[in-house]
């Protein structure tokens, strides 16, 4: 097939706030193509919970926010084979609150840039109204060891590290909020 | 077939720092985006195939009881990499107003009509050739908050993946010739004039279906190139 080169990329445009009956359709009875449960029971690996609250500058609520994840499984892998259950895939719609969560298993370790190892992290995208294109974030674990050598934690501020780290708390459950703007502002990446 | 991401492409797209469009004054980081290296965590991602989807979920116009009211339209095209080539089997999600401007999310509190036979969502999967073919009806321009008078034109909402996190965009197809574009400071934040144009269809009489539905054409671009292009011969 002959194949023209194309004038370009397609450009983004924003989610608006009315996308929850096509994209999380779960409150209208729709059939949705992901949820907040990455994983089925029998996918081996550590179950975890992640929440947190979507904050504009201001510090108010984004309740119209959606919120995707993509992560290897418990052995570092991509579409592996025989991991039935495990789509890797999360999809979670903000609550008036600005809340989300996401229950998945503990991502592994897994090949950096240059022969280095990337500690376990989730890749995140945030989708909303007020949002032109998606932000790219990543979400960390404030219990591994190997954040200290991940060659993507090494690229952001000291001190801005912190927003790409989950936090666990009571429960067991991770704490991981999405400031888009102001103080303590989460790293966002141009990917 | 191993793909890169160029990003020079990325140029097309507007910047979340885009005061007209109001929403963006408090939810825009203000910090600068830090450069990510293209790893496996970026150069992967979820694939959906054709068990995601029911040949129905494309024909927006069979989803209830009764044909909803508008105009009927066929929207097709084709989804392609940066190089051209035909991105296949990859899912698109849509979702729009009806023909009176309205959504069906709970949220949207335009006094225009609610269609009982028209929700507004579709999906559908390209095919070998990355075509894609969805059936619904015209949508309607409807009012928002953002400035004085202000009007969205006409648009579907597309949502793409294509083969990795890195290709992954949502976006809005308009139709051709709406009066609305020049105040719309949504579209206008496509800064480049031909950028912004890429998300007009194209009326096509080839595709329109005689006594039945007005087609257009809206072919999509997605990030991605193969690693290891062949250079093509040249003439002497």
């Amino acid at each position: 097939m002959s194949t023209e080169k194309p004038d370009g990329l397609t450009p983004s445009q924003t989610i608006g706030p009315f996308f929850a009956y096509a994209l999380t359709p779960r409150a209208y009875g729709g059939s949705e193509l992901a949820t907040e449960q990455v994983a089925g029971e029998g996918v081996a690996g550590e179950r975890i919970r992640i929440e947190g609250t979507v904050l504009d500058g201001d510090g108010a609520p984004v309740g119209d926010a959606m919120i995707e994840t993509w992560q290897a499984d418990a052995e570092g892998r991509f579409h592996a084979a025989g991991n039935a259950g495990f789509t890797g895939f999360g999809r979670a719609e903000t609550s008036a609150e600005g809340g989300f969560f996401i229950e998945t298993i503990r991502p592994g370790a897994l090949p950096g840039p240059n022969g280095t190892t990337q500690a376990p992290h989730l890749t995140v995208s945030v989708f909303a109204r007020g949002l032109l294109i998606r932000l790219a974030t990543r979400i960390y674990f404030d219990d591994e060891p190997g954040n200290a050598q991940d060659p993507v934690l090494a690229l952001v501020p000291a001190e801005r590290r912190g927003t790409l780290i989950a936090k666990r708390g009571a429960g067991g459950i991770f704490r991981f909020d999405i400031r888009l703007q102001g103080e303590d502002e989460t790293v966002f990446f141009d990917a | 077939m191993s793909l890169i991401y160029p990003r020079s492409g990325l140029k097309a797209h507007p910047l979340n720092n885009s005061p007209d469009y109001r929403s963006t004054l408090k939810r825009a980081p203000s910090q600068p985006l830090i450069l990510l290296p293209h790893t496996l965590s970026e150069t992967t991602g979820p694939v959906f195939g054709h068990v995601a989807v029911s040949e129905i979920d494309s024909d927006l116009t069979r989803a209830h009881a009764g044909e909803p009211l508008g105009e009927r339209i066929i929207v097709t095209g084709r989804v392609l990499d940066e190089d051209g080539r035909p991105v296949p089997n990859t899912l698109i999600e849509i979702w729009q107003a009806n023909a009176a401007g309205r959504y069906v999310h709970v949220r949207d509190q335009h006094p225009a009509p609610l269609d009982p036979n028209f929700t507004g969502a579709g999906r559908a999967v390209t095919d070998a050739d990355g075509r894609y073919r969805f059936v619904t009806i015209k949508p309607g321009a409807y009012p928002w908050r953002n400035h004085h008078n202000a009007w969205r034109p006409a648009h579907i909402h597309f949502s793409l993946f294509g083969p990795s996190f890195l290709s992954r965009v949502i976006t809005q197809m308009y139709f051709p010739g709406d009066p609305l574009f020049r105040f719309d400071p949504i579209f206008q934040s496509i800064t480049d004039e031909r950028a912004r144009n890429r998300l007009v269809s194209r009326f096509d009489i080839e595709t329109t279906e005689p006594e039945w539905a007005l087609a257009y054409q809206f072919d999509i671009v997605l990030r991605g190139r193969d690693a290891t292009p062949t250079e093509e011969p040249h003439e002497h």
